[in-house]
This record gives C-alpha cells, sequence and structure tokens, in this order.
C-alpha cells in the first residue's frame, strides 16, 4: 500500500469530500470567455479549471497534416507549470500527447469535419487547476468551445471518470482517491446515441464492478451534458 | 504566422492620434478597464489572473526546494518564465518559446529582480546548501496587446498572493501551506507606451499594438525610481519622447501599485 493511503476511503456512506459515492463534484461551465479564440469555455469542476479556447476551421500547419476529404480535428492538451503539486516542467510530454490524441478521437464523431476538407479545427485546452480528472475536464471545456465557434456538431460531449476506492465504486474521482484508489474510468459520451467515444481504464475491476462503475460515469457525463447545454443556452438563449 | 492590418485601418489608427485620439475613445494614458483576481487554482502557491481590456494572463507560482547558486551561497533563486499558449491568438504557435516570448519573461524578471521585489536572502535556509527556488509562470490566456504590462502585474499579485508550503526534514509537504508569505520588499509595475506616428499612447490595445512604430516599457518601483527599461519594435523615439514617456510611466505607476493588494 502507497504511503499515505488513507485508512478508509468512505465513512458512514460519505466520501472523504463530504459527497455520496454516485455524487459529481460541482461543475460550472461558461462559454466565450476568451476575445482573441473562435470559440472558447472555461470549466471548473471540484478542483479542476480548464479553458479551450477553437479555431476554425482554418489552413492547415503543416500542411502534409491536411486531409482532402474532410477536417483534420487537432485537441492539444496542456498543463500549467503551477497547475499541479511539483511544478510541471513546461511543454509537451508524452502522457500530453497520448491525451490530446484520446481527446481528438472522443470529439472526432460529432464534428462534421467533412464539411471542411484541407482545413484544421484545432483546440487548445490549458488546465490551470489540476484536482484529478483534467482530462474529462479537458474534453469538456473543448466540446463546448467547438460549439461555441460556431462548427457544426452532431452532439455534446460531455466526460466523466468513475473508479474504484477501498472496494467501493466512486464517481468523479477527486485528488486522494485518484492518488489511492484502486482503479479509474474516464469516459465520454455522444449522448443523443448513447456512444461511448473515450474509454480509458487503468487499475483493477470485476466484471461487475466494471459495469456499475461504467453506468455511474455514464450517468456523470448526462449531469455534464445538461451544464455544458445551459451554459450554451447562457450565451446564446438570449440572442435575437 | 503574421496578421495583416489593412492600409486603412494603419493610417486610420494614425491619422486619430494625430487628431489627440485614440480608436477605443481612451485618453493617451488611460488603461483599459483592469481587474486582478487572486487565489485562482489551490495546487498553485500563488496565482493571479489579470485582466486589461481583453487581454488576460494567468501568473502562477511554483516555490521548490534547491541549492543555492554557488556564487550567491545566501540567497534564493528566482526564475520567470511566459508561456504565449496558441489559444491566445490564432497567430501564436506551440513549441518551443520564440524571441517575443523570451523578451516578455526577460522583462518581466528584471523588474522583479532589480527592483529587489523578492527579499531574496530571507528565502536562504541553509548556506550553499539549501534555499527557496521561485518559480513564476506568466500563462498568457487571450492575447489583446500589451502583455508585458498585464504580466507583470499578474506576477507580483501572484507573488503577494503566494503563502509557502510546509516543510518537514528539508521537503516540501505538498498540500499544506502555511500562513508564511513570501518576503515582499517591493512593488514593481511595468508601464508601456507605443509610438504610432506622432503620438505615444499607454497600454496600446492589439490594433495599436499591430501597427506601432515602436515600444517603450518601464518599470517603476514603489519610491517611484525605474528598475528596468524596455524598447521594443523597428521604430525609433526621440530623447524628449524618452524622457517624457518615463515621467508618465511613473505617474501611471502608482495607480497600478494601488491595485496590488499586500
Amino acid at each position: 500500500m502507497k504511503v499515505g493511503t488513507p485508512e478508509k476511503f468512505i465513512v458512514k456512506g460519505k466520501r472523504l469530500d463530504g459527497r455520496a459515492p454516485d455524487e459529481i463534484r460541482p461543475i460550472k461551465i461558461e462559454a466565450g470567455v476568451l476575445k482573441r479564440a473562435d470559440g472558447s469555455a472555461r470549466v471548473e469542476w471540484g478542483g479542476n479549471i480548464a479553458v479551450a479556447a477553437c479555431y476554425g476551421p482554418r489552413e492547415v500547419h503543416p500542411r502534409h497534416m491536411a486531409k482532402p476529404d474532410k477536417a483534420v480535428l487537432r485537441i492539444n492538451y496542456n498543463m500549467a507549470p503551477f497547475s499541479v503539486s511539483d511544478r510541471k516542467r513546461p511543454g509537451t510530454d508524452r502522457r500530453s500527447m497520448e491525451i490530446s490524441k484520446v481527446t481528438s478521437e472522443a470529439l472526432e464523431p460529432v464534428v462534421f469535419t467533412h464539411l471542411y476538407p484541407n482545413t484544421a479545427i484545432d483546440v487548445f485546452v490549458e488546465i490551470l487547476n489540476a484536482a484529478a480528472g483534467t482530462r474529462c475536464t479537458g474534453i469538456t471545456a473543448a466540446s463546448v468551445a467547438i460549439a461555441d465557434a460556431g462548427i457544426p456538431m452532431k452532439d455534446l460531449v460531455p466526460a466523466c471518470a468513475a473508479g474504484k476506492v477501498g472496494g467501493e465504486i466512486v464517481v468523479d474521482l477527486c485528488d486522494i482517491e485518484d492518488n489511492f484508489g484502486e482503479a479509474d474510468l474516464p469516459m465520454a459520451i455522444i449522448p443523443r446515441t448513447g456512444d461511448i467515444s473515450l474509454l480509458q481504464m487503468d487499475g483493477n475491476f470485476t466484471p461487475s464492478e466494471f459495469k456499475k462503475a461504467f453506468e455511474m460515469a455514464k450517468t456523470g457525463c448526462e449531469q455534464v451534458y445538461k451544464v455544458q447545454m445551459d451554459a450554451l443556452r447562457n450565451k446564446y438563449g438570449k440572442m435575437e | 504566422m503574421e496578421h495583416v492590418v489593412a492600409e486603412i485601418r494603419r493610417d486610420h489608427i494614425a491619422n486619430i492620434i494625430r487628431d489627440g485620439k485614440r480608436v477605443d475613445g481612451r485618453g493617451f494614458d488611460d488603461y483599459r478597464p483592469i481587474t486582478i483576481e487572486t487565489d485562482i487554482g489551490h495546487k498553485a502557491d500563488g496565482s493571479a489572473l489579470v485582466k486589461m481590456g481583453d487581454t488576460q494572463v494567468m501568473a502562477g507560482i511554483k516555490l521548490l526546494l534547491g541549492q543555492p547558486f554557488s556564487d550567491m551561497p545566501n540567497s534564493g533563486v528566482l526564475t520567470t518564465n511566459a508561456e504565449l499558449r496558441p489559444g491566445a491568438s490564432p497567430t501564436f504557435e506551440a513549441g518551443p518559446p520564440k524571441p517575443p516570448t523570451v523578451e516578455i519573461a526577460r522583462v518581466v524578471d528584471r523588474g522583479i529582480r532589480e527592483s529587489g521585489a523578492i527579499d531574496v536572502d530571507k528565502l536562504c535556509i541553509t548556506e550553499g546548501e539549501l534555499c527557496w527556488i521561485v518559480f513564476v509562470d506568466m500563462h498568457v490566456l487571450d492575447y489583446s496587446g500589451n502583455l508585458f504590462d498585464a504580466g507583470m502585474l499578474s506576477s507580483m499579485a501572484a507573488l503577494l498572493d503566494t503563502r509557502l508550503p510546509k516543510v518537514e526534514d528539508g521537503k516540501i509537504i505538498y498540500g499544506e501551506k502555511t500562513n508564511n508569505k513570501l518576503p515582499i520588499a517591493n512593488k514593481p509595475v511595468e508601464t508601456t507606451f507605443a509610438k504610432i506616428g506622432s503620438g505615444v499612447v499607454l497600454d496600446p490595445n492589439l490594433d495599436e499594438e499591430r501597427v506601432m512604430d515602436a515600444r517603450l516599457t518601464v518599470a517603476t518601483d514603489k519610491s517611484g525610481d525605474m528598475c528596468a527599461m524596455q524598447k521594443g519594435g523597428e521604430g525609433t523615439f526621440t530623447p524628449d519622447e524618452i524622457f517624457e514617456t518615463v515621467e508618465r510611466g511613473a505617474k501611471k505607476a502608482k495607480e497600478l501599485q494601488k491595485l496590488l493588494k499586500d
């Protein structure tokens, strides 16, 4: 057992931060927070803070990445050096490259990329504070930023994780649960179809635990989806 | 990628400055509205988000324990870094820092260092062996002109917001902050002016920055002394313009310093 592991993760039905096992952390989303980007969003979720900026469709650089039949969708995930306990060295590392890739793939299915051949749609996700669940916060933000840029989409993509801590299945892991828990399952869904566009897992689940965690993450996604929709309604709902 | 400004827009900006006006209606010595928000994320030891008009810069402070430089065994270490994130402007690209980024980081660094804003001698824990290393990271989120002033202001606000983490046996206990602040001994601010045709205006917005002939940044400390200066751009200033600008900068610096709460 790792040093610092709490003796119990759940006491009298409450988790270390006072939540119920199936309760997500408070989430706040605002669309259109940046002036220069074509579309943007800020998501505050638990202790996580992510800002996403979307450009495009625009010219592709480097040119050889261009696709003749559709736009390339590129999500770039980046952590600020001060967003974590031990200062993160600025720049791309293997972890952020992987997250950028799976995030792009999570959003690709909902964006009408075939309408814009030979162009790029770029989204830059900045993690300003990290508190477990930054990739889900990032996907949630990126999806609202693309919508805010006016790019046609089939749906928004919410993301949420579930995991196992002290043998119990819980949704939306907090810092300690993420560090010392037994499993983590981040997931992104396309609510209108119920399809899953991102699924990762590390740790240990029995088949029944996995099923429970999957359902919990899905319910979490649906809750996040409502907040995403409200963010767009808040910005555009009042427009004539 | 360069942003192209139409000739007619360029002329318009210069023309109305000659008439004593600015495109956004400000006076020559007016800042755009400034807000400072501190304590943004709890992982940073100190943080601040500065909005200057549409420009947004967040600064975060991380404190690490390390060894003092051998030529300064009794002092802590200050490192200043800037990142112009691609999300902040369609003209910014990912990758290693380019000269404009390095310039911003270095000019802000000089303002902090030369004014003695941080009493680095108080950051030494064991002579020659252990000291605090202060990382100031400026993260540019939205670029609409004048990153120098916004970067400096966010850095100082974040330094003032910083609380030292708890230390046990020479190691930082993350997540446990003390109430101890950094030894802040000065409050430098930077004021940047753009020369456009015949006029010199404070706090250039994006349009003004794109058409300016030259730029002058003046760092002023709390006693009104200058602690750093930087001229940029391909154009020139006359000596009179320089003296006048420094004086105007010192006056505005007092206003900025009032925004920095202890």
